[in-house]
């Protein structure tokens, strides 16, 4: 996309530098992406409540807007006018620069990802890489909030956090090599495009493998240990308030929006469906609503695990599986 | 002789030596790095401490390895409360104490003091007595399932469960009009009739709760991880329930059939058919199960009741407002929703009563906390205190 023709020549007519060229695309298309993202995590909040509330016998927000449906914008309203407050004796800095380190990533490793066949922002050869690495510094992120907090409900819950998230990136990263291995690239494009039959067919395992263990990487039950309530109070973001708060929330959602759009791109057929061409993002975004209600309808159903489980079912279970799965895939390819 | 003692000597020291030159696992692995043990407080605040309890934890990683917890927040003087009031004026007090099953506390005190001053209750009263205690006994055990389900991380059953605890306090609201501390036991019977199609309503709830019950099992205590989490945590045995006291559902869950509407029948109970649970292992599993067995037995009484519900007086005639009861002293305990509650008086024959001991099963249920949640991981020592199930209005009093 930076590399399209007709703004290179509209640079060059104009005397513009190549550099404010790219430049300036790079912040307008990730303010693009921020206000989708921000939108998307509106109506994720939104949704969830609806799907809680239809799980629990209850009506859900009703009353600001239709149904409801601007109850997200006063919450945002609120939680931005809240009183920003400190604990006493935190960690001035850590605690400041957590709430942006775990948005941060999340939000970053959105940029690779492809909506449509020409819709994204910046198609890297090592996509599926970048997709994996960067959205994990968020545990930085997470641990720093933890510690930044002085308290032991945050410090524990952030310890948590850091065991599980790098726990479950070893059985994710392997369940995704199957994929690799079939589609011959790690660009997320060159996956999307070989998919003509779905790679949740021929990867079976490998889609499980990445369904739990992406759960697991966002914080969801039954891995929601990092912030159990019954036990940890809110485990690392206990201290947190207003729009640091947000940030927090901001990023959990962004999580869990990238991990279900990376399910989509590697197992579920990327844009492709039936239907004109323009039709792809609306595939593309059903099947991520899709997962997301999945995630959301495991989230309402299901009670947690313990921490030791977590450990044992990620180490013991999940990674045997993903090599057993490369193994078959290999075998396969092979013969 | 001295000769051969010397070889047995040397063959124990040998013994000992071999056994200090053996490798040591824990001598091996001793950290280089300093560590200490993190001490973490534990309420009154804390959303899983039910009511108020804190508890000091020493935390080695994530395992608990020392339970301090400190009583009292909400001690409320109920005992000393007692000796300044009159016989009926104690009555409201009583539901202050284990709020959540409210008419079992009313009922042990009225049976104490118709015991001290030798009133007959009327058989409706005792009947309408028992039905409330069945209701009040299913809507505290829905209660406990929702709050466990929570700890245990699964938020939706909490609201099926509330909803069908919202349909008894319903009926209970149009029976007396409270919903948590209602009052509704007199000295002498009760305060109130049956409205019409009070029956008719309870009946029908009955029959949904039978089906719905089987539904919400396979839910929650049939899922693979709560299983996983409960079974074969905190655990103990029949005799050590026995030396700590305890009653109700935890002493049940050990194989132990003490139920007092069994073991020292009161009211109308001996006319019921229903069965005492138990259950054997004496695990977080086993006592939050037969809580819900207790339902359904809970439910079958009720059919019971209501079908033989006769005619008559609700109250007992020419009972008098400030009643004296001769000198003397009387115990009388029901089955409540967690155990054995007891109450004991002693009368000076005057308008008020001398001393009112009250015998709470929460307190008696707590001190086992510390001793089986010691080891455990943190989150199940929240669940094996929810599986306890104490009330603080009735540990403090």
């Amino acid at each position: 996309m930076l590399s399209s023709s007709s703004l290179l020549q509209f640079a060059s007519h104009n005397g513009m530098p190549i550099w404010v060229l790219n430049t300036s695309i790079a912040l307008i298309m990730s303010l693009v992406v921020f206000a989708l993202c921000g939108l998307g995590v509106l109506i994720l909040v939104y949704m969830e409540r609806k799907v809680a509330a239809d799980m629990q016998l209850r009506w859900g927000p009703m009353h600001v807007g239709w149904h409801g449906v601007l109850q997200l914008i006063a919450d945002s309203v609120k939680l931005l006018s809240k009183e920003d407050i400190f604990p006493r004796n935190a960690d001035r800095w850590i605690f400041r620069l957590a709430p942006v380190l775990v948005f941060l990533p999340a939000f970053i490793g959105l940029m690779v990802m492809p909506i449509g066949p020409h819709l994204v922002v910046q198609d890297l050869n090592v996509g599926l890489l970048y997709v994996l690495a960067v959205p994990a510094i968020g545990v930085a992120g997470v641990i720093m909030a933890g510690f930044g907090s002085y308290n032991k409900y945050a410090i524990l819950g952030s310890l948590r956090s850091a065991a599980q998230m790098v726990s479950y990136e070893v059985p994710r990263a392997l369940s995704i090599l199957g994929v690799v291995m079939i589609a011959g690239s790690a660009k997320l494009t060159a996956i999307v495009g070989t998919q003509h039959a779905w790679y949740i067919f021929l990867q079976p395992i490998g889609f499980v493998v990445f369904l739990v263990s992406t759960l697991a990487e966002t914080n969801r039950v039954p891995f929601d240990l990092p912030e159990t309530e019954s036990e940890l109070v809110n485990g690392y973001h206990t201290e947190y308030s207003g729009t640091r708060f947000l940030f927090f929330l901001f990023g959990e959602y962004i999580a869990l929006i990238a991990g279900s759009a990376l399910a989509v791109v590697l197992f579920l057929g990327g844009w492709h469906g039936p239907g004109p061409e323009f039709l792809a993002p609306v595939w593309f975004l059903i099947k991520m609503f899709a997962i997301i209600y999945l995630a959301m309808w495991i989230r309402w159903t299901l009670p947690r695990f313990r921490i030791d489980q977590v450990m044992d079912l990620g180490w013991k279970v999940l990674l045997p599986l993903a090599l057993l799965n490369v193994l078959i895939t290999g075998l396969i390819m092979v013969l | 002789m001295s000769k051969i003692e010397e070889t047995k000597v040397s063959k124990a020291n040998l013994a000992e030596l071999e056994k200090e030159l053996a490798f040591d696992e824990t001598r091996e692995s001793e950290p280089t790095l300093k560590t200490e043990e993190l001490v973490l407080n534990f309420g009154p605040q804390h959303p899983s401490a039910h009511g108020v309890l804190r508890a000091i934890f020493n935390l080695d990683g994530e395992v608990v390895t020392k339970i301090v917890p400190y009583i009292g927040y909400l001690h409320r003087c109920f005992e000393k409360i007692a000796e300044k009031r009159t016989y009926s004026q104690f009555m409201p007090f009583t539901d202050r104490m284990d709020y959540v099953s409210s008419m079992h506390n009313g009922w042990a005190y009225a049976m104490t003091v118709e015991k001290l001053a030798d009133i007959k209750v009327p058989e409706r009263a005792e009947y309408l007595r028992v039905i409330f205690a069945e209701f009040q006994r299913i809507a505290s055990h829905l209660l406990f399932l929702a709050t466990t389900a929570t700890e245990a991380g699964a938020l939706s059953p909490f609201f099926y469960f509330f909803d069908e605890r919202e349909r008894i306090l319903w009926l209970f609201e149009r029976l007396c009009g409270a919903r948590l501390t209602y009052n509704y036991v007199r000295i002498g019977g009760v305060s109130a009739d049956l409205p019409d199609g009070w029956l008719e309503d309870a009946l029908a709830f009955i029959n949904r709760l039978e089906k719905t019950i089987l539904e919400y099992d396979k839910l929650l205590l049939g899922g693979y991880i709560f299983k996983k989490r409960m079974k074969g945590v905190a655990p103990f045995s029949a005799e050590r329930a026995l030396d700590w006291g305890i009653t109700g559902p935890p002493l049940r869950s050990t194989g132990i059939p003490y139920d007092i509407r069994r073991s020292d029948p009161y009211s109308v109970y001996p006319r019921m058919d229903f069965d005492v649970v138990i259950k054997d292992n004496g695990d977080n599993y086993d006592r939050v199960c037969i809580r819900s067995d207790e339902i359904k037995q809970s439910l079958k009484i009720l059919k019971q009741a209501i079908e033989q519900l006769p005619d008559g007086p609700i109250i007992a005639d020419g009972v008098a407002k400030d009643i004296r009861p001769p000198a003397g002293e009387a115990f009388a305990h029901v089955e409540s929703s967690r155990g054995d509650l007891g109450y004991y008086i002693v009368s000076d024959g005057s308008i008020k009563p001398y001393r009112v001991k009250i015998q709470g099963p929460s307190f008696a249920n707590l001190q086992a906390f510390p001793a089986i949640a010691e080891g455990a991981y943190l989150g199940d020592v929240v669940l094996t205190l929810g599986t306890l199930d104490p009330v603080f209005g009735e540990v403090d009093r």
